[in-house]
């Protein structure tokens, strides 16, 4: 019982403040305003939890286990929840059924969490379901808007047929292997082609998820129909989260079959960072842009998986955690100014920085971190990336990756060059950034900033593998 | 002396300059920074002379090295020897006079100085690190800034140069990159260039790693063909725009191509030393004879720039000590000379508001100061004894005939032979708009002429006088600088070995 309790206490905190939010729901009486700070107080006390109680151990036989490193990695996860609900304050304290948007939002995150967790693939697939499910919802939440709806129904279909696929690939791994159990089914690898079809299934399915051309379709048109809050759950964490899971599932459980994994991840890496760049450089809506910037920086992750070493999970841990921040406060800028004013297009941003420099330089900041241009940290999280992926000594890979981050550049500065040099006869019009989105910023302004020279956080991650 | 106040005091003067509350607070600001750096680097280099002469020969001075990441093994590794100091030195003389001559920047004056310092914090960092991650660090620092200034406060068609000029040097980062990491793969998990210079690779991989390398460097510092940058860059940025990149960015290639690509991988190096031969002799003339075509003066500069900077890359091709330490000395004397040459330019364009040689006349009249100044530096631009371009192309060029054979004398020959298209350009530019009958246009909306122009302000005077002096330094009395260079050449010739 006691072990119960502390193993799953990222779980089990995360259910109680989802049954609080249900019982203040039922309750009724109370406003928005105070109702938000009350969750972001909840939220923040459950980030500062996460760091302490950390154990290893296993559960329920197996199906669950957990050690520091996961519960590092379920604690970015939940600090990025809290930015979320820092930075969409002004959308979230809008809407109607903010206890609601809260209760999806952190039943994906359980989700998530069991799924980081799971020792087996029942597990696995039922969390994936409860991490994907909630998020659907979410992307419904602009109810009067039909493109929100339109989002919505996309992204459900598409996450039904790939569960269909993933499950069907579970299924045919039961069959060759005899078992479900992730520690199990490495002993039982051999290689067959039975296996392998089970494994590209399996693929197929976490390439969905992550967005991965050519399983990307979906991603634009669910990130412009979105609301921002859900748009960045989507883009972050819920990448984040599988992009953990996909590291232990390739780096442990398929370790037998990695040649064949390793060429996937080169191919797939390569055409996802290009299809990315190239149809991010045509992008009008900022969402969309995002949206595309996304799937390529989804490419430079699979760049540090390919290594198949500590230096991948680590490289990739840290880039996750430097991407809450970038692509968050980000998000965040895009939520502000489309909740205050509408618009929506990087046109719209021409001349901002005369009326709004803040916002203005949190952009930069974010754009320039996405880009991996230095002092910021999205600089070593893809210099790491990269240094990780060319520890296996495919140099072509490597170069291919640096000209594709030239090309990510040019797009970013398209940005850049909107916001801070083109002429506009109508800005968009001084906006009043309320306290929580700027304590939000600053976290993220600060995390943009800081991570990459406070060396100590990238050999923390290190000394947890 | 510790360097990391090298560092510091950019780093501090920018931080400063974002809490100043109006213009005039920042403008000082960023001078005392300058200034403050400058005499830094004074007492460096006094430091760093009386540590020689007391007998101390090791490679490099100062050293300090702090652990920055433990796998991949990256140190914040600093240490200075002749070249890094010369070049601190120098960067520091150009900060200051790039503080000086923007000094009535009205557009976002905050921001345009604390770009600029962050520019020259990229610059110091990077001519102090000895360790190659860090090194690239620094680099990449720098083009932000770059990309900022000439983008917001330039002229003519700024964004298109600003995305030229920041993806082109983009590109050669890639470049770099990739060849530091397969350098740090292969010479076992060190990014350290004292460790890394006494690993000897295989002839084959330093056959790969090196023309990465140099290449990458080769953008910065304008190698013929990846020099296309150069000209937009510089005639779009603003003049202390121009005046950094050209006269302390494209020597962070040099710098680079020299210590990182020559110093550690020699074998690489001198099998395609004559590639480079050829590509910087083409870069020489090409440059000189595209100069003479040019009728904006920002242009002629910014095309001559390519044609001097070949020379300290012939320099490098030709791997003989005297080559080296004349490509050195070429680094340093056409970054003071192209920084004063912008400043000068920036300085005339103020008052005519024009950059036309054919727009203007008989300026020596109403502003002789600034004329004289052009004179001085045209002429150093086109290597008159007694000033510092005459002694670097001439130690170059005495460099390049130590190597017999046909193939060398006939490089250095046609690069000799650019003096004479220079002389062309220059002494056409200075004698159309110093000398003859003054430009009947109208320099001011509803004024009167050239004769309504004034002479150089206080800090216009300040900044070219500084410059000036610091090309006369090296004209008159070259003996310091060779001293200083001279040994640090040795070491990196040492490593390639005689040839």
């Amino acid at each position: 019982m006691n072990d119960f309790l502390t193993l799953m206490k990222s779980e089990l905190a995360i259910t109680f403040i989802i049954f609080l939010l249900l019982f203040i729901k039922i309750g009724k009486g109370m406003k928005n305003d105070s109702l938000l700070s009350i969750i972001q107080v909840l939220l923040l006390l459950n980030f500062i939890a996460g760091f302490f109680l950390n154990e290893t151990g296993s559960l329920f036989g197996n199906m669950y286990y957990t050690n520091p490193l996961i519960a590092f990695q379920k604690n970015i996860l939940n600090l990025g929840v809290y930015l979320i609900s820092l930075l969409c304050a002004d959308w979230l304290k809008k809407t109607h059924h903010m206890p609601e948007f809260f209760i999806l939002m952190l039943s994906a995150l359980l989700g998530m969490f069991l799924m980081i967790s799971s020792g087996n693939l029942l597990i696995f697939y039922l969390s994936l379901e409860l991490a994907t499910i909630p998020v659907a919802a979410m992307a419904n939440f602009d109810l009067e808007k039909k493109r929100s709806s339109e989002g919505a129904m996309k992204m459900i279909l598409s996450s039904a047929f790939s569960s269909g696929i993933l499950l069907f690939g579970i299924s045919l791994m039961y069959g060759s292997t005899g078992t479900v159990s992730f520690g199990e089914i490495t002993q039982h690898m051999d290689g067959s082609p039975l296996q392998i079809l089970a494994f590209v299934f399996l693929f197929t399915g976490f390439a969905f998820k992550l967005s991965i051309v050519p399983f990307h379709l979906w991603t634009a048109d669910v990130y412009e129909g979105s609301p921002v809050a859900a748009t960045s759950f989507l883009s972050v964490i819920s990448k984040g989260a599988v992009a953990f899971v996909f590291i232990t599932a390739l780096y442990k459980v398929f370790q037998p079959l990695q040649e064949t994994w390793y060429l996937m991840l080169v191919v797939l890496a390569i055409i996802t960072m290009l299809t990315g760049n190239l149809f991010a450089l045509r992008q009008q809506n900022i969402k969309r842009f995002l949206a595309f910037s996304s799937i390529a920086q989804v490419g430079f992750i699979l760049v540090g998986i390919s290594s198949n070493n500590a230096s991948g999970s680590s490289s990739v841990i840290y880039f996750v955690l430097i991407y809450v921040f970038s692509n968050l406060a980000a998000f965040g800028v895009v939520s502000v100014i489309a909740e205050q004013t509408g618009k929506e297009n990087i046109d719209d941003y021409k001349g901002l920085y005369k009326t709004n420099p803040f916002l203005s330089w949190m952009m930069a900041l974010a754009l320039f971190s996405l880009a991996g241009i230095p002092p910021t940290a999205g600089f070593f999280g893809k210099l790491f990336l990269l240094t990780s992926g060319s520890t296996t000594g495919n140099y072509w890979f490597i170069i291919i990756a640096g000209l594709n981050m030239v090309i990510s550049l040019y797009y970013y500065l398209r940005v850049v060059r909107a916001i801070f040099m083109d002429k506009n006869e109508t800005p968009v019009e001084k906006i009043n950034v309320s306290t929580s989105v700027k304590l939000g910023m600053t976290v993220c302004g600060a995390g943009i900033v800081l991570v990459g020279l406070l060396s100590w956080v990238y050999d923390y991650i290190q000394s947890l593998i | 002396m510790n360097l990391l106040l090298l560092i510091a005091t950019p780093l501090l003067t920018a931080l400063a300059v974002l809490l100043c509350r109006n213009k005039e607070q920042v403008k000082w600001t960023s001078l005392a920074g300058a200034a403050a750096q400058l005499g830094i680097s004074f007492a460096l280099l006094f430091a760093f002379n009386s540590e020689r002469s007391a007998g101390n020969t090791t490679q490099m001075l100062f050293e300090e090295n702090y652990k920055l990441f433990s796998s991949p093994n990256i140190n914040f590794h600093f240490g200075v020897d002749g070249i890094s100091v010369v070049m601190i030195l120098l960067t520091s003389f150009v900060l200051v006079a790039g503080v000086l001559v923007s000094w009535n920047i009205e557009k976002m004056t905050k921001e345009f100085y604390f770009l600029l310092i962050l520019l020259a914090l990229g610059a110091f960092g990077f001519f102090i690190s000895l360790d190659l991650f860090i090194l690239f660090f620094f680099l990449e620092i720098s083009v932000i800034p770059k990309y900022l200034l000439i983008g917001i406060w330039g002229s003519g068609k700024k964004e298109y140069s600003a995305n030229k000029l920041a993806l082109m040097l983009m590109s050669g980062s890639a470049l770099i990159l990739v060849g530091i990491l397969v350098l740090y793969f292969n010479a076992g998990n060190t990014f350290d260039i004292t460790q890394l210079s006494r690993v000897n690779l295989g002839g084959h991989l330093q056959n790969i790693i090196f023309p990465l390398l140099f290449l990458g460097f080769g953008v910065f510092t304008a190698l013929f063909p990846l020099h296309t940058w150069v000209p937009d860059g510089h005639s779009s940025a603003p003049t202390a725009g121009s005046m950094f990149l050209a006269g302390i960015s494209m020597k962070l290639g040099g710098y680079g191509g020299l210590r990182v690509a020559t110093y550690l991988l020699p074998e690489g190096a001198k099998e395609y030393a004559n590639i480079i031969i050829v590509l910087s002799a083409i870069a020489i003339l090409y440059g000189a004879f595209a100069t003479m075509m040019q009728k904006d003066l920002k242009y002629i500069n910014a095309y001559s720039s390519v044609s001097h900077v070949g020379f300290s890359l012939l320099g490098i091709g030709m791997l003989t000590q005297t080559a080296i330490t004349g490509a050195l000395m070429q680094m340093v004397s056409h970054g003071l000379m192209t920084a004063l040459f912008f400043a000068v330019i920036g300085m005339i364009y103020d008052r005519t508001h024009t950059r036309q040689v054919s727009e203007m006349g008989g300026l020596m009249k109403t502003m002789p100061f600034i004329m004289t100044i052009f004179f001085i530096v045209g002429l150093c631009s086109l290597g008159l004894p007694g000033l510092s371009g005459f002694v670097a192309e001439m130690t170059v060029f005495m460099g390049s005939w130590e190597n017999a054979g046909a193939f060398h004398r006939i490089a250095t020959i046609a690069a000799a032979m650019s003096i004479v298209v220079t002389a062309v350009y220059i002494l056409r530019a200075t004698g159309r708009v110093a000398m003859g009958p003054p430009h009947p246009r109208p320099f001011s909306p509803g004024g009167k002429g050239s004769s309504s122009l004034t002479d150089a302000k206080w800090n216009e005077r300040l900044a070219a006088i500084l410059l000036t002096g610091g090309i006369l330094a090296i004209g008159l009395a070259p003996g310091w600088l060779n001293d200083l260079l001279r040994p640090a050449a040795e070491i990196i010739m040492n490593r390639i070995g005689a040839k």
